[in-house]
């Protein structure tokens, strides 16, 4: 169990380039156990970039990046295996497996990592699609969702495994404000019981003043405002309050 | 120079992707489902392709080789050379071929539109290896498929060649069938079937490193596909002259 101020991810000096273009400059900021951190920013600054770092599901130039006590920089793959079970990844397009049903999406993760029987997989997968709204869809194949419900089956997918850390690329974009609400619910109450740490990137300024903790701002690969919401609106970086004020 | 380079850089990384499945086959978790998932796929579903192509190519062959060896007062042993040509060099090179278009431009342009939507990255955030969980169970698909792909490509060529032959001659299917084993010895089969599992694994390895590798999002499915069909049919042709060079040097007596 962690305690409740414990790192749950830490970057440092994080550097990130394409090419020439440099996404991340200099990155620094960290997230605590039970805390949720808001990514903003313009489109393009690197958020969903500083997920997939977080993930390492890419490796930054230089820099260091901590998830729960481990530097996942230059991890092995086995070792980087045990740190990825503490996380839960929900994607801008859900990215949920075309070949699979619903169901079989949500309990492929349970049945190779765990060794859960088939009744209590099948009571986890089940739960979560109600807590979805998709009990009623377990059956179906991706292709025969809405945008709307394949967001929230990738939710469901990425709490399977009941991460210490969620990390979301914008859950709510594609949702009506009462579902993108829900989804905010369950993101909340998942980091109330169980203490986990949120990293969301979002534009829903809605859904930022409901769930952050700190929010965290990008603007042309640098942080340039971190802080509560009242403290970032009160930033002297023009974009920041802009994004924050919207 | 720069094409030089580009093109010694892919030999140099499909050669480490391969090398990588050959490790990866061998070390656990062995993704059983998914081999049987693929085998289905792979294996199951090009039989009619398989099957068809080879009973027409079997009637065709035998028509064109009827016409030649009428001539010299040679027609029994169009069987022979409708087995010999089947089993030796036909079956195996074409089997390869068919499997090439069919399911090397399948692996492509799944992996490639799995890559696209994150898909890949997906499996990879669930703490499952996305390379052994979809990469290494195509492969050894391919590898244990294609053999009998062959072995289905070789008796429907012998069946369309009897039939074809049957209807200018009338010979018995018996009297068809032992003029046709005259001539072939099992290392005439046996070999040539087998090397067939080079050929599944280049069709495989290529195709799935062209998709796997891609990263041009959805204009790189097409590309993977295309790039797939085109390198391993090549690879499949290059590799059989090696092929048959090999098996002649090991087994001398199986050159005709």
């Amino acid at each position: 169990m962690n305690e409740p101020n414990a790192i749950a991810v830490e970057f440092k000096r994080v550097v990130k380039s394409f090419g020439a273009q440099r996404v991340l400059n200099d990155v620094s900021f960290h997230v605590e156990q039970g805390q949720a951190l808001c990514l903003l920013g313009r489109s393009g600054t690197g958020k969903s970039v500083t997920l997939k770092l977080t993930m390492a599901l890419m490796c930054p130039d230089s820099g260091e990046i901590w998830v729960d006590r481990d530097n996942v920089v230059g991890m092995d793959r086995h070792r980087l295996s045990g740190v990825r079970k503490k996380l839960g990844y929900l994607f801008q397009d859900a990215a949920l497996f075309d070949s699979l049903t619903l169901y079989e999406n949500l309990a492929l993760p349970l049945r190779r990592l765990t060794t859960k029987s088939k009744e209590e997989i099948d009571e986890i997968v089940r739960g979560l699609l109600g807590d979805v709204g998709l009990a009623a869809h377990g059956g179906k194949f991706p292709s025969a969702l809405s945008g709307g419900m394949k967001k929230r089956a990738g939710l469901a997918r990425a709490l399977v495994l009941e991460p210490k850390i969620v990390l979301a690329d914008e859950p709510s974009s594609g949702l009506d404000r009462i579902t993108a609400s829900e989804i905010d619910e369950l993101l909340m109450r998942r980091k109330a019981d169980h203490n986990t740490a949120l990293i969301i990137v979002t534009h829903d300024i809605h859904g930022v003043r409901r769930v952050a903790d700190r929010v965290a701002v990008l603007d042309t690969g640098n942080l340039v405002a971190f802080g509560t919401v009242e403290e970032v609106s009160r930033s002297e970086n023009s974009v920041a309050r802009g994004l924050i004020t919207e | 120079m720069g094409w030089l380079t580009r093109w010694l850089e892919l030999v140099g990384k499909m050669g480490l992707f391969s090398l990588r499945v050959l490790i990866d086959s061998i070390r656990p978790p062995f993704e059983a489902a998914q081999l049987s998932r693929q085998l289905a796929e792979i294996g199951n579903r090009s039989i009619a392709l398989i099957v068809v192509s080879g009973f027409a190519l079997g009637a065709v062959m035998t028509l064109h080789t009827r016409s030649t060896l009428v001539t010299f007062g040679a027609t029994a042993m169009i069987p022979a050379v409708q087995a010999v040509s089947f089993f030796v060099e036909i079956g195996p090179l074409v089997a390869g071929l068919l499997l090439a278009g069919r399911v090397g431009s399948g692996i492509g342009a799944v992996l490639a539109n799995m890559r696209a939507s994150e898909q890949i990255d997906a499996i990879q955030s669930l703490s499952i290896d996305s390379f052994q969980f979809l990469v290494v169970p195509r492969v050894l698909a391919c590898v244990i498929a294609l053999p009998f792909l062959t072995l289905f490509m070789d008796f429907a060529g012998l069946f369309g060649g009897y039939l074809s032959e049957a209807l200018s001659s009338h010979i018995a299917p018996t009297l068809y069938l032992n003029r046709a084993f005259d001539y072939l010895q099992w290392s005439n089969f046996v070999a040539p079937t087998l090397k067939t599992t080079v050929f599944g694994f280049i069709i495989g390895s290529v195709s799935s490193y062209f998709g796997y590798t891609t990263n041009k999002g959805s204009q790189g499915v097409g590309e993977a596909a295309t790039k797939s069909v085109v390198v391993s049919s090549l690879l499949i042709i290059l590799a059989d002259v090696l092929l048959i060079k090999c098996i002649y040097f090991l087994f001398p007596d199986t050159a005709l």
